[in-house]
């Protein structure tokens, strides 16, 4: 109640001043004919200066009835909402969820910043019919357009560049503002859990039948005919740590692309610097390249390699390309690692160059080498302990990015492997 | 109304052809994406729902097709509409064949899932139609957004489908080879190659109608084609 009459004392003070600003105009106008027709000369000073001030405290005083009203919500509504002044664009940023809002006519009035990340193009003014073509998103659509304001709902998924799935939720802004909205709640997580199981099975045991098949006849052998041949043990049992060490490679690979495919979006706004990535790498692969004889020459550009994006996967990539250019580019006996910046299809890149000397990739299987488990030359990926998934753990991260990797080899002269990503 | 203009019913039309046109792009996307699915599962009731669903794309083609003429014919179009609506007549075109293409992996798939097939064959085939479909999906994503400054990823991808191709087709002659009773299975996936790679072509030619629809010009012309499989030969060793 106090509260009440505090507010009550105040207006009264800048209820006179807001009326005077208001009424301004006028009293000015009065005041500056009164000394026109006292410079005129018909009237004296002392009157024109009184009339000044008679007019400006009727201005002051006079009700204004733009101002009561202007005044009058603030007291009959004491506890205004304080969502009231709030923009729809702040509340929509807040969110984390990817948010739409869109007019009768289907096009895009805003989107938010989720929005904007998860799909690419999404701009004021796009038609979303066009850009949601899936025929259940064209059905909520349309329906919210048509709707009796009751909210629809549909389960959405968008399988390339990386797969996601949303469960969208469409309905009307308000009452009659001829806006409505649409919400994407990300369930890629679930759904992926459920693929990644499949996969995981289906890989897996292909790819792990081979090893156990052949420790399970080497057990048969030890315990069969090479039971008193302890020279023939060691030599099996040598073929059987082998086997397991290649198994538990394996393992990590596809856990490390499960988790890849885990968490398809990158934290915005990390930067990485991939000179010191690279460094990094290099430092990490030297006593690889000791064991296997090869020499390393940098060919890095002047200035700064800044990228958006995660360090640790980045640092996996060039990790998995200058491992392999030293394995399977022994025989050329040397790895060029070039850094440059170059500008593709209007975009600014940084591009990571990895070169080696050795046999080179045959035209035929460079389109196909970042797929899981494709290898040139399967007894060569044997003995360099590959496990025919690093490639695919490259190209997955590069897409996460917005990168790509570009191949090219030939055969007798050496194949460089070229990583490029846009600029931060 | 918050847009502030008001849209004519000749301007609501167009809409009307365009907004037609995507959602008869989407079915096309999603039927392709269930026939490669069906196909590399081999799951045969998904298959026969593809070969129902490719009638709805038949269908929209007329639909869009007899709208399209009758705008035309009512209200004479100038200059970018006229392109607009002519570029739908193209599009359509082009999305039916798509339709047709999903439609015939479909048909394959009984007598593809005969005999087991090794599954690198697979993967080639579904990394294939991966990027076939992102090539259709880019570029109807430009239909929406008109930013055709964006276009020249067509043709990238369009070299790389091609590579993919030729790999693709190389592999299917090897285990023919190896073993005759490969041959049915193996040329029914060569046939199932050779769609994938078809559709990527209809999509490239989307773009360049939709290139031509913005601009008014043709898009410049394109480089040498990449797909050597006219080429390939196996010989005995």
């Amino acid at each position: 109640m106090s509260e009440m009459e505090d507010r009550q004392v105040e207006t009264v003070s800048t209820r006179a001043l807001a009326r005077l600003r208001q009424n301004g105009w006028l009293a000015g106008a009065s005041c500056a004919a009164i000394i026109a027709v006292s410079v005129a000369g018909q009237v004296s000073g002392y009157v024109a200066a009184f009339a000044c001030l008679a007019v400006l405290a009727v201005a002051a005083m006079a009700p204004g009835r733009e101002t009561e009203a202007a005044v009058q919500p603030v007291r009959l509504v004491p506890e205004a909402n304080p969502l009231e002044p709030l923009s729809a664009v702040h509340l929509a940023a807040a969110v984390a969820d990817p948010l739409v809002v869109f007019d009768a006519y289907g096009a895009v009035v805003h989107a938010n910043d989720a929005a904007r990340r998860a799909f690419d193009g999404m701009r004021a003014g796009l038609s979303l019919p066009l850009r949601f073509r899936a025929p259940e998103m064209q059905s909520v659509i349309e329906g919210a357009l048509a709707g009796d304001g009751t909210v629809l709902s549909v389960d959405y998924s968008e399988r390339l560049p990386v797969e996601r799935s949303y469960h969208v939720t469409a309905s009307p802004v308000g009452h009659d503002t001829g806006l409505y909205v649409l919400v994407f709640r990300d369930q890629s997580e679930a759904r992926r859990i459920d693929r990644m199981r499949a996969d995981f099975i289906a890989n897996a045991s292909h790819e792990l039948r081979t090893p156990l098949a052949s420790i399970s006849g080497f057990i048969e052998t030890i315990l069969g005919p090479a039971r008193n041949d302890p020279k023939a043990q060691a030599n099996f049992l040598g073929i059987m740590q082998e086997q397991t060490g290649r198994m538990s490679r394996l393992i990590d690979d596809l856990l490390s692309l499960s988790r890849l495919e885990m968490k398809p979006y990158l934290r915005p706004g990390q930067t990485v610097d991939v000179k010191e990535t690279l460094e990094a790498v290099i430092s990490s692969l030297t006593p690889l390249m000791a064991d296997t004889g090869m020499a390393l020459e940098r060919e890095f550009g002047e200035g700064s390699f800044l990228v958006s994006g995660d360090r640790d996967e980045l640092f996996q990539v060039l990790q998995n390309l200058l491992e392999n250019a030293c394995k399977y580019g022994r025989s050329g006996g040397r790895v060029v690692v070039q850094l440059e910046k170059a500008v593709s299809g209007g975009v600014h890149e940084v591009v990571a160059t990895i070169r080696d000397f050795g046999p080179g990739i045959p035209q035929e299987h460079i389109p196909r080498i970042t797929e899981r488990f494709y290898r040139v030359d399967v007894e060569t990926s044997r003995t360099q302990k590959g496990t025919g998934l690093g490639l695919s753990i490259v190209k997955h991260i590069l897409t996460r990015h917005g990168g790509r990797l570009t191949i090219r080899s030939e055969v007798g002269k050496g194949s460089s492997f070229a990583v490029h990503l846009p600029i931060a | 109304m918050p847009s502030g203009h008001i849209v004519s019913a000749f301007e609501e039309e167009l809409q009307f052809l365009s907004r037609r046109l995507a959602a008869m792009g989407g079915q096309a996307e999603r039927l392709v994406e269930q026939a490669v699915a069906a196909l590399v599962n081999g799951d045969p009731v998904l298959a026969q729902k593809v070969i129902r669903d490719d009638l709805l794309l038949d269908e929209a083609q007329r639909e869009i097709d007899d709208k399209a003429i009758s705008i035309i014919a009512r209200r004479q179009p100038m200059a970018r509409d006229l392109r607009e609506i002519i570029g739908s007549i193209r599009i359509t075109a082009d999305l039916e064949r798509v339709g047709d293409l999903g439609k015939n992996l479909a048909k394959r798939v009984n007598a593809v899932a005969e005999g087991r097939q090794p599954a690198s064959l697979f993967r080639g085939l579904e990394a294939l139609a991966e990027l076939a479909l992102a090539q259709l999906k880019e570029v109807l994503d430009v239909f929406a957004s008109r930013s055709v400054e964006r276009i020249g990823f067509v043709r990238d991808r369009d070299e790389e489908i091609d590579a993919m191709y030729t790999s693709l087709f190389r592999e299917l002659l090897t285990y023919m080879m190896e073993d005759p009773r490969n041959i049915t299975p193996c040329t029914h996936l060569l046939f199932c190659a050779k769609n994938i790679e078809r559709i990527g072509d209809h999509a490239t030619n989307i773009a360049e109608t939709i290139y031509y629809m913005v601009t008014g010009d043709q898009m410049p012309p394109e480089r040498p084609k990449e797909d050597k499989s006219h080429r390939v030969t196996l010989n005995r060793s």
